[in-house]
């Protein structure tokens, strides 16, 4: 479950920090797709892997800019610029797969990162440090936006920009920020599926786990610990969902296509969107461009 | 630097604007080219021969932007009421196995109707199943408040997925040798060619038709101004006595309809039964074409025919010089970037 789970913290996370700051990150789909892409091939060429870590991060960051600079600076609508980074950030890691290995039927592989086996702690040691990592940034993410004068200033622009403005701060410089740090978690979450999950890149590996996380974000109010809760109990659908395929025919004495098991997560997303939609506190100014002196 | 709204935007600035965004991506994109190791101007000759420049190119061109026309427009409809309609994918295949399931499913089992009236109850049955598909998102969002993007979206994977459980199950062709196809169309339900000797068939009018009859409806009809009012402003809509939330559910309908007709005609014009990969991405490409035809329905054609153009050239290009098909996604993804921006820029002045 924490393995499944890991992707969709760090992925979530990141859509997290850029919704707080009032910028829907619908990229997010696109920019899993690019870490994992760039984080691997770093590793191919002989980066360590950590290393391939911070270069997926630094990828997210750069495609998390032109997402701020379009719909930050710009104010274009941050649904179809977020479309358009996932179109870009896909079809460039294809692109860019396909002129680095103009030949190859699967891809090569590299060593990913090993179980953590030496940790005293019983369930996490059959885990990798990225999921380490996954696990130590939400108090760090729920303490940096909760406690300190930086997380305040980024709620307040997510708020309420024109009084954030009035308070002296710079409303453009803090969106950046957040959507760029955001956009870095959603290129690690991508990398842990080439460096840590599995040993490759495949086309269709990020399958919509980006937009489960946006999904998510909605499903935690906003709030880095449900968040939390959020991915752990949306993993248990998936690897619930495994099970029961594999005891094909088993579970509760139904011969079922293996196809609505598959189902099984998206819709579930769809349904906890439904469940909380009610009650749910949206950042005040999402998705609202903010435009000095416009009302 | 800021932004500073312009007083009218400028016809000319209209015209210039999508024509800007297109130098643009090209410029972009030769960089890329120039990357795979290929000689720029050379690729970019084949793509534009390979895309429009013989007979054959021509008319594979126009046979790939029949479905894109009509994702267009769907996207396009919905676009103008705010409606993000993502999940033109996933109505497209709901189209499509409707499709099949009124012209094909029913030979031998002993009820029989004339292609004359199947015909129309086939597209019919394609257009409701688009529709109903976009109906759940639009009921969500005017009643619980929950964003179509997401659950548009996530609908595609749903959708594709039942699709495949049921090319796998009840709808499986079992001439097909095991490849999972559906049962095929009856031949009198398919769609007559348009040119002979191609691929091109008499959808091509039927989406041109309606992308007239979707600009009359914008322009003259009172949903049509209903739709432009919502999209313009929600609450001063509401405020004017206009019902958003049923507008909202109109043109869900449309756009759904419009989507799922996208899928029947394919499968009715081209492929004869559906298949889990008969749209490469038709439905996330009609976004970018509406984008690109700025929501206006007209337009929607020459964009569709653009992107298609790219799509076919790109392939006989990279058979040509070693560049990936790849690039053609590309170049589909930075134009919609370009074209935002150009949009913007008519409409805003960047002031220092």
């Amino acid at each position: 479950v924490l393995r499944i789970a890991t992707p969709l913290i760090l992925g979530t996370l990141g859509v997290l920090l850029c919704e707080r700051a009032g910028v829907l990150n619908l990229g997010i789909e696109g920019i899993m797709v690019a870490g994992a892409f760039a984080g691997w091939v770093a590793v191919f060429q002989g980066a360590s892997l950590w290393g391939g870590v911070a270069v997926a991060a630094a990828t997210g960051a750069v495609f998390g800019l032109l997402h701020a600079a379009l719909t930050v600076s710009l104010g274009l609508s941050q649904h179809v610029s977020g479309l358009g980074i996932t179109l870009l950030a896909t079809s460039l890691s294809s692109f860019a797969y396909r002129v680095s290995f103009p030949k190859v039927d699967s891809p090569p592989t590299i060593t990913p990162f090993a179980p953590m086996a030496g940790l005293p702690v019983p369930v996490l040691d059959a885990q990798t440090p990225m999921t380490l990592l996954a696990l130590v940034l939400v108090p760090a993410v729920a303490w940096l936006l909760m406690r300190t004068p930086l997380g305040l200033a980024w709620r307040m622009v997510g708020e309420n920009p024109a009084a954030a403005e009035g308070q002296g701060l710079n409303v453009v410089a803090l969106r950046y920020g957040a959507v760029v740090a955001g956009s870095a978690l959603m290129g690690v979450a991508g990398s842990f599926l080439t460096l840590s999950a599995f040993n490759a890149f495949y086309f269709n590996m990020v399958n919509g786990r980006g937009w489960v996380c946006v999904a998510l974000v909605v499903f935690a109010s906003w709030r880095p610990g449900k968040a939390l809760l959020g991915a752990l109990l949306f993993a248990f659908f998936d690897a619930l969902q495994l099970r029961l395929q594999q005891a094909s025919g088993g579970a509760f004495g139904l011969e079922l296509p293996f196809q609505l098991y598959l189902m099984l997560p998206y819709v579930m997303a769809i349904v906890a969107l439904v469940l909380v939609a009610r009650r749910a506190s949206y950042p005040q100014a999402l998705m609202k461009p903010y435009r000095k002196g416009e009302r | 630097m800021r932004l500073e709204r312009r007083p009218q935007t400028s016809r000319a600035a209209l015209l210039l604007a999508p024509l800007a965004a297109v130098a643009m991506t090209l410029l972009l994109g030769s960089l890329l080219v120039a990357w795979a190791g290929a000689p720029v101007g050379r690729a970019y000759a084949l793509l534009i021969e390979g895309g429009f420049g013989s007979r054959f190119a021509l008319t594979e061109t126009l046979t790939r932007a029949t479905p894109l026309i009509l994702t267009g427009l769907a996207a396009a409809v919905a676009f103008r009421a705010r409606l993000y309609n993502i999940g033109a994918e996933g109505q497209l295949y709901a189209g499509a196995l409707a499709a099949v399931a009124v012209g094909g499913l029913h030979g031998g089992s002993g009820f029989e109707l004339s292609a004359w009236l199947l015909f129309p109850l086939m597209i019919a049955a394609a257009m409701l199943a688009g529709a109903l598909l976009l109906l759940g998102p639009a009921l969500l969002k005017s009643r619980f408040g929950v964003d179509e993007v997401v659950t548009t979206l996530l609908l595609n994977f749903i959708v594709l997925l039942a699709v495949s459980a049921l090319l796998d199950g009840a709808m499986k062709d079992p001439t097909a040798m095991g490849w999972p196809q559906s049962v095929a169309l009856q031949d009198a339900l398919q769609l007559d060619k348009l040119v002979a000797r191609s691929r091109v068939h008499t959808g091509l009018l039927a989406a041109l038709g309606l992308s007239v009859a979707l600009w009359a409806l914008l322009r003259f009809t009172t949903l049509g101004f209903e739709i432009r009012a919502v999209g313009a402003g929600p609450r001063a809509a509401a405020f004017a006595g206009m019902p958003v939330s049923a507008v909202g559910v109109q043109v869900a309908l449309l756009s759904g309809a419009l989507a799922g007709l996208a899928g029947a005609l394919e499968v009715a014009g081209r492929t004869g039964y559906v298949t889990l990969d008969m749209s490469p991405g038709y439905g996330t490409t009609g976004v970018v074409i509406a984008m690109l035809a700025m929501l206006n329905p007209l337009a929607v054609v020459a964009a569709a025919v653009f992107v298609a153009g790219m799509l076919v050239g790109a392939d006989s290009m990279s058979r040509a010089v070693a560049v990936p098909t790849y690039i053609a996604d590309v170049i589909v993804a930075i134009a919609l970037i370009c074209m935002l921006v150009a949009t913007l820029l008519t409409q805003y002045r960047v002031r220092r």
